[in-house]
């Protein structure tokens, strides 16, 4: 039932499924604005610009980006935790709107009401952005549940990490989700650490693909630096769930190369480990090197690509950073809808 | 941007320690790259270059302490860049300037938001009148179970996206036969037995409701629901406004609420004051029978979340319901069950039944009571509870749940904050006893609130004791 993958060991897949050069060059672009955005986000942290919580995705820019160019765009439903940056950039929400929110400006997706982490868009079909560790899978089944209902034929992907991967209620929403074969996919982004508790620290079991196995949800490892086994997988499991199977579990072994959230003591895991993935099993790089190795593009092409995102997260930025601050009449609006 | 500035790693953190350079002038760097580490007492943080470039200089030795934040630290200059005046720092910007503001950009400040400074106030919240009844319109009596059954049955005739889900509510007709013959008109697919997983269910209704569903949510009791109250208040409450008015959960959670009878300290809790607290939410807790149906009509069309606390006793008592093809009442209206000038008694739900039979006893001794059923609890309907006061001067409210923080806490301040002037005796709560539930009989009825004590309380407060 469990495929395995080993993370470590996949420096090069030599059965990894191929991608079109179109499909590389559509990860790269989208997982470097990833990547990129995430690095201004820091930035604007460290200048005090952007409060509170700030988690950042780099490391970690696969996972979304396979699984959404798995999905079907505007149609099915994703929903994830607080790491959610680089699910609404991928999603194709405006990465101004989401820069102004970690800012708390009026042009931010919600207003500036929501911060880092509580983004949203009907539009788009994402659907937070959730603070409550865990709470997302069971609103993520809640969306299948919309889609089997109303039998629009979409696919909810519910994404957590292993952290969340030991509530109590992930394993209810399990239960229900196989009882009445809910459209959901359950991607779990084991980075390793919770906050500052490895898995192996938190966890009796730590295959989570096989969390599902006494519901009888199939599972599988998937290696999360690859966007190709990333991709592949997602398809298989959207396949599954969209046709009336019910849920699906993809455990992502990925990684994230910044700490926990801006303030992180970092002194939970070695230097060596976080250098070892970046030079090693890098997402961006391995496609930058497909790439150039298959005579794709050129250098300076790959250039023009990377001055163009970095193009559209300095517009952000400064958006982000000269946006005017909701108006205080704002403080009152939205709690409740008049009927 | 050729300056690095000297990062916080918290909104609080102020300065910090330079531990260490990685990289040394005319080094090549690009994004990503860790130029420095950074340390505080809590902690140490890498800092990476954003943008490509080359190390033109270092303005902060590894080592120095006490480095505000927003200090340059080193000046890196991408192709084509040269030093010059816009990009070097201002003479002293190293932590030997006290300030530590002289390089902050401008951007690092907020622009000044537009007046006015203040959010101003709450918006006053105004209650609708319940509608005239048509005239000669038939009144039947019905059971407050039968209303609440109509009431679902109705709005799941009107509006397909309605459904309910909840333990017992399908095959076996509802714990408390609530949802009796749900099952049988509309179904499996919208009469759904649930496992036993408040909190999981819970969660997925919302999700549902954020998809463009109506769901009830039946909690064979709300005591059951604090397994839930996450997904009730951190999802469903707070949703539309952490999402900028994007997102909404328009739902109903229902159920009984409060002490049944001899059912012990962990199934006899009342919510009332714990749901009342939250922003979102709003919060029901009808009496009687037309109420119950009225308001759950109106709750399921709510597009807001709804808290509808019913409570087990009451589902057998009777009252008179209009036989109208859709009887809705507003939602957020008191009703003065009574009108009267001597003093008024304000309660709801079951808390209402002591406060009618004390009514009945006092008006009988000469006591002119006004009473009032408050039936929602959010938005409370202040206007009516502050002007009935103005009148008679003396307030007495009753309820089931405990004295602290509970609803006739908050009557109490509104009155006292809007109304102190008209006072002529201290607000006085009849209340539930500050102790959990007691399972002995005895016990428990000295736990509840009874009759003797709402007349000992009105006693007390127009001086007749």
């Amino acid at each position: 039932m469990a495929r395995k993958a080993t993370a470590t060991s996949a420096k090069t897949q030599p059965n990894a499924p191929q991608f079109t050069n179109e499909q590389d060059l559509e990860a790269f672009r989208e997982m470097l604005l990833i990547r990129r955005f995430e690095e201004k986000a820091g930035q604007m942290y460290g200048m005090g610009l952007i409060g509170g919580f700030c988690h950042l995705y780099i490391g970690q820019e696969a996972v979304v980006t396979g699984i959404t160019m798995a999905s079907e765009k505007g149609k099915d439903a994703q929903i994830t935790g607080y790491r959610d940056h680089g699910h609404m950039l991928v999603m194709g929400l405006d990465p101004k709107g989401v820069m102004a929110e970690l800012t708390g400006r009026q042009g931010g997706l919600s207003k500036g009401k929501g911060g880092s982490m509580h983004m949203f868009s009907n539009e788009h079909r994402f659907y937070g952005g959730n603070g409550i560790v865990g709470a997302q899978v069971s609103l993520g089944a809640g969306l299948a549940f919309a889609s089997k209902y109303t039998g629009d034929g979409s696919v909810s992907i519910a994404y957590f990490g292993d952290g969340a991967a030991n509530q109590g209620q992930v394993y209810e929403t399990f239960n229900m989700a196989k009882l009445w074969k809910l459209p959901v996919v359950f991607i779990i982004e084991n980075n390793k650490y919770a906050m500052g508790t490895s898995i192996e620290r938190a966890a009796a079991t730590t295959d989570f693909s096989m969390r599902g196995a006494s519901f009888d949800i199939p599972g599988e490892q998937v290696d999360g630096m690859d966007v190709r086994m990333v991709y592949d997988a997602a398809k298989r499991a959207i396949e599954h769930a969209r046709s009336g199977n019910g849920p699906y579990i993809l455990e992502m072994l990925t990684y994230r190369y910044r700490g926990h959230s801006m303030s992180d003591p970092a002194k939970y895991r070695s230097k060596d480990e976080v250098t070892k993935y970046r030079q090693e099993r890098d997402p961006i790089e391995q496609v930058r090197a497909r790439l150039i190795e298959g005579g794709v593009v050129t250098e300076e092409e790959l250039k023009k690509i990377e001055t163009d995102i970095r193009a559209i997260v300095t517009e952000a930025a400064d958006f982000a950073t000269n946006d005017p601050e909701p108006d205080p009449s704002e403080l009152w609006t939205d709690i409740t809808i008049e009927a | 941007m050729p300056q690095i500035l000297m990062p916080a790693l918290s909104p609080t953190m102020e300065e910090g320690k330079l531990a260490k350079w990685l990289v040394k002038v005319g080094d090549t760097v690009k994004s990503g790259d860790v130029l420095a580490e950074i340390e505080t007492d809590k902690a140490t943080m890498e800092v990476e270059s954003v943008d490509e470039g080359v190390v033109k200089e270092i303005l902060v030795e590894e080592g120095t302490e006490g480095v505000k934040v927003n200090t340059p630290i080193a000046l890196v200059l991408g192709e084509g860049e040269e030093v010059g005046e816009g990009n070097r720092p201002a003479a002293q910007a190293t932590s030997s300037d006290p300030e530590g503001q002289s390089a902050v950009p401008e951007a690092a400040a907020a622009p000044a938001p537009a007046e006015p400074k203040t959010g101003g106030e709450a918006p006053k919240f105004v209650a609708q009148n319940d509608p005239d009844l048509p005239e000669g319109v038939e009144m039947v009596e019905l059971t407050v179970r039968q209303a609440l059954n109509e009431a679902m049955a109705e709005e799941m005739r009107s509006d397909a996206n309605v459904f309910i889900m909840g333990e017992e509510v399908a095959e076996y007709q509802g714990a408390y036969k609530v949802t009796q013959g749900l099952l049988q008109e509309f179904g499996p697919q919208r009469v759904i037995d649930t496992p036993i997983t408040e909190h999981g269910f819970a969660g997925l209704a919302v999700g549902a409701a954020f998809a463009g569903l109506k769901p009830i949510v039946e909690f064979m009791t709300w005591n059951f629901a604090m397994q839930a109250i996450d997904q009730i208040i951190n999802s469903a409450a707070k949703q539309l406004y952490m999402s900028g008015g994007q997102v909404k959960a328009p739902m109903v959670f229902r159920g009984p609420n409060g002490a049944a009878a001899r059912v012990a300290a962990q199934h006899s809790q009342d919510y009332s004051a714990w749901y009342s607290h939250v922003p979102g939410l709003t919060v029901i807790a009808p009496y009687s029978a037309a109420d119950a149906k009225g308001l759950l009509k109106a709750a399921i069309r709510s597009p807001n979340p709804v808290v509808f606390l019913e409570n087990e006793i009451l589902y057998g008592s009777t009252g008179l319901v209009p036989k109208m093809d859709d009887f809705v009442l507003p939602i957020g209206k008191a009703r003065i069950t009574r009108k009267g000038a001597d003093v008024t008694i304000v309660s709801f739900s079951m808390g209402m039944r002591y406060a009618t039979q004390a009514t009945e006893k006092l008006v009988a001794a000469g006591v002119d009571v006004e009473l009032i059923d408050l039936r929602t609890l959010r938005p409370m309907d202040s206007d009516t509870v502050i002007e009935s006061v103005k009148k008679t001067g003396r307030l007495v409210t009753v309820e089931e749940g405990w004295p602290q923080g509970g609803i006739g806490a908050e009557l109490a301040a509104r009155v006292m904050e809007q109304a102190f002037d008209y006072l002529d005796a201290p607000v006085l709560r009849v209340t539930g006893k500050d102790v959990p539930m007691p399972y002995a009989a005895n016990l428990e009825k000295l736990a509840l609130p009874n009759v003797d004590e709402v007349i000992a309380a009105v006693n007390a407060v127009t001086y007749r004791s």
